[in-house]
């Protein structure tokens, strides 16, 4: 009899992972100790297995930035790998704490889906891949191009609206999944492959040789993707939205992995303010003063992921272009965090 | 009459050798292959597309392949890259499950192989004691083992859970809970009673009507929001759940099959005897039934082991799943051809296995009638 008992509490355990309801995320988090986020299915760059099989890429360094500044340990984080239709059931129904998982930042999903984009991580958009033998240098050069994209998509739409902008005449060849546009390309049936450019960097390798092919300079689209939140909790907002502007601050201040212990004792105010030896923006998000500290010295500054994950010298060798810092002629502008 | 003078004697003539070109191998091409024009085309055709598609597929996954190394460079790229399912084989066969713990899997694997194996011997005597321990002891044992946090075991999360073991776990809890619970909803939909009746048909045609993708979508998008905020049931159990009672929905069909195949004599025959309706099932109706259906019984545990791929859509890596979550790591992109093929071959392996050990239950349980 008792070991039945015990059999089912077992199961129940297991069965039910209940976290107490109508609290604040962040006491919430506190409570069960580690920060719930959901990924992609795997996304080469944002969220995709490590060589031990562990998360990393650049949306998985947010969650740990955000486990790092919640709880003092990047470390603890539970993934959830989500579908992109999945995803905001599992935001809404508390499933997740926050979704890290290249989501772009839309009118509709930041108001009717009841959700909250913290800010943007990274700066996508779409662009063309075309092979180095046909001697274009812009995409302003591909009047009369055969074009590959995925059907349905918006996508097919961007290249519409671009050709059409610039008055060039195209041919749209497209196809319902990303393997058969890439096998399509490949074969030759199409000058020119476009889709998101992250997209395009890492549908590079499916090519029978990736280095005869280069991606041109245009982006024709806005596709910023950004970290979300559930409507409601404006605390764990402000906790979000902070982290990210923290990893960017302190790429701003010069503050990385390696010297942020050196950079506590320094005199400038900024980085006493950002690191918590002086100020109160830790306590006032509900943190440790030393919740940036935290997050640089475990995770490290935005650039430091950027480098890691999808930099030049990753295999995706993404360069930095609109995702540089605004004073190196990028978007990324962290507010003042004072 | 010739003028052949007779060798041999009345009755006394030996056998004579076939002639040559009716036997061995020369007789059975031209029996099979060369037998009318009609097959001498189609035995040329076949030969045409043999020579097409054979040689180049083991061009590239045998002779030009790279079987030994550890790391991208060592791919040559001009045949399959096996290098790529050997570096993460690991994570193919257990998901991310921790490497200080896959002895545990293993050991669950091993414990299955060793109690099943007295099944296959003819002269075991305790094989009702043994299946009972298979379908009630084994699981939670394997369920102890695979989830810990007892027994100074560390407790690994089903989040972890993936690969090929995890296709194992929802493809066999489904497989053994299907059976019991679809002959349970047959006999209920032939049953007297309008109240059971009425539900087991209910039941039946829901889970039928809808497809298994709606089933796992419905289970890890839709039920969410109807608990109450706050409480949130694993998402590996839910699924786990929706495959099961969807896949006896199906059984059930398979074994009404049956139950209408066997005669109402023999139902009539058994109460003449006296035997109760358990009696009845259990000794006369349902080993005959069951014995009818043994390749629709196999059929829908074949289609259940690969429709278990489907649960990649709710974030779930199985066999499948893994094999395209790993493709997606930075330093490994490319290699998706050498995976799909690795994943066709395991999935063949499990199935034609199943296929073979139908085959030869059906014949060894023909009784000739």
């Amino acid at each position: 009899m008792r070991k039945s008992v015990k059999i089912l509490s077992a199961i129940a355990a297991a069965a039910f992972v209940s976290s107490a309801a109508n609290a604040g995320t962040l006491d919430d988090v506190k409570a069960k100790g580690f920060v719930q986020c959901g990924v992609s299915q795997g996304l080469p760059g944002f969220s995709n297995p490590d060589a031990n099989g562990n998360w990393t890429g650049i949306d998985v360094d947010l969650c740990r930035a955000v486990a790092a500044a919640t709880l003092g340990d990047a470390s603890k984080v539970k993934y959830s790998p989500l579908s992109a239709k999945e995803r905001f059931t599992a935001l809404q129904s508390g499933e997740v704490d926050v979704l890290s998982r290249n989501t772009t930042w839309t009118a509709t999903r930041d108001t009717a889906l009841g959700l909250n984009f913290a800010g943007v991580n990274y700066f996508d958009g779409q662009g063309f891949m075309v092979r180095k033998s046909l001697g274009v240098k812009n995409a302003l050069e591909l009047g009369g191009a055969s074009v590959c994209t995925n059907l349905g998509t918006t996508t097919e739409l961007n290249v519409a609206d671009y050709f059409r902008a610039n008055k060039l005449e195209y041919k749209l060849v497209a196809f319902e999944k990303a393997d058969e546009v890439v096998a399509a390309y490949d074969a030759g049936r199409c000058d020119v492959y476009t889709t998101d450019r992250s997209g395009l960097a890492a549908q590079r390798f499916k090519l029978g040789k990736p280095d005869d092919h280069m991606v041109l300079p245009e982006v024709i689209s806005k596709e910023p993707l950004g970290p979300v939140v559930r409507h409601g909790d404006d605390q764990w907002f402000d906790i979000v939205k902070w982290t990210l502007y923290a990893m960017l601050e302190s790429e701003e201040m010069g503050i990385n992995m390696g010297n942020v212990d050196k950079m506590k004792g320094s005199d400038n105010p900024g980085i006493k303010r950002i690191l918590g030896v002086e100020g109160d923006v830790g306590k006032n998000l509900g943190l440790q003063p030393n919740w940036a500290y935290n997050i640089v010295k475990q995770v490290g500054n935005y650039g430091e992921s950027y480098d890691r994950n999808v930099g030049p010298d990753t295999p995706l060798m993404l360069a930095r272009g609109v995702n540089n810092l605004w004073n190196n002629g990028g978007l990324m502008y962290p507010m003042p965090a004072r | 009459m010739s003028d052949q003078k007779p060798t041999h004697k009345l009755g006394e003539h030996p056998d004579w050798a076939p002639p040559s070109i009716t036997i061995g191998a020369v007789g059975w091409v031209r029996a099979n292959m060369l037998s009318s024009p009609l097959n001498i085309f189609l035995t040329l055709l076949c030969g045409y597309l043999i020579y097409l598609s054979v040689p180049p597929v083991v061009q590239w996954a045998f002779l030009d392949a790279d079987w030994f190394g550890t790391n991208r460079d060592d791919c040559s790229r001009e045949g399959a890259c096996w290098i790529y399912i050997g570096f993460w084989f690991k994570q193919i066969m257990y998901g991310r499950y921790p490497d200080t713990e896959v002895w545990r899997i293993n050991f669950a694997y091993a414990l299955l192989v060793v109690a099943a194996i007295p099944l296959f011997v003819p002269s075991f005597r305790w094989k009702g004691w043994l299946s009972v321990f298979l379908l009630i002891g084994y699981p939670i044992i394997a369920f102890y083992l695979f989830v810990g946090g007892s027994f100074g075991m560390e407790h690994v999360e089903t989040p972890l859970w993936g690969g090929l073991f995890l296709t194992l776990v929802i493809s066999v809890l489904g497989i053994v809970a299907s059976l019991p619970i679809g002959i349970v909803l047959a006999l209920g939909r032939r049953s007297d009673m309008p109240v059971v009746k009425a539900i087991c048909i209910g039941f039946i045609e829901f889970w039928r009507g809808i497809p298994l993708i709606t089933v796992l979508f419905m289970s890890s998008v839709m039920f969410p929001l109807f608990l109450p905020e706050g409480m949130h049931f694993d998402k590996l159990i839910r699924a786990l759940i929706g495959v099961m009672l969807f896949s006896a929905a199906y059984m059930a069909e398979v074994v009404r099959g049956g139950l209408q195949a066997i005669p109402k004599g023999q139902t009539e025959a058994a109460e003449a005897l006296g035997l109760s309706y358990w009696k009845t099932m259990n000794l006369v109706i349902m080993p005959q039934a069951l014995k009818l259906v043994i390749p629709g019984i196999v059929n829908t545990f074949i289609g259940l082991f690969k429709d278990t791929t489907l649960v990649l859509i709710i974030g779930l890596f199985d066999l499948l799943g893994m094999i395209q979550l790993v493709g997606t790591n930075p330093d490994w992109l490319g290699f998706h051809i050498e995976g799909y093929v690795f994943a066709a071959f395991v999935f063949w392996c499990f199935c034609f296995s199943m296929s073979r050990y139908s085959q030869h239950l059906e014949k060894k349980l023909h009784t000739g009638h």
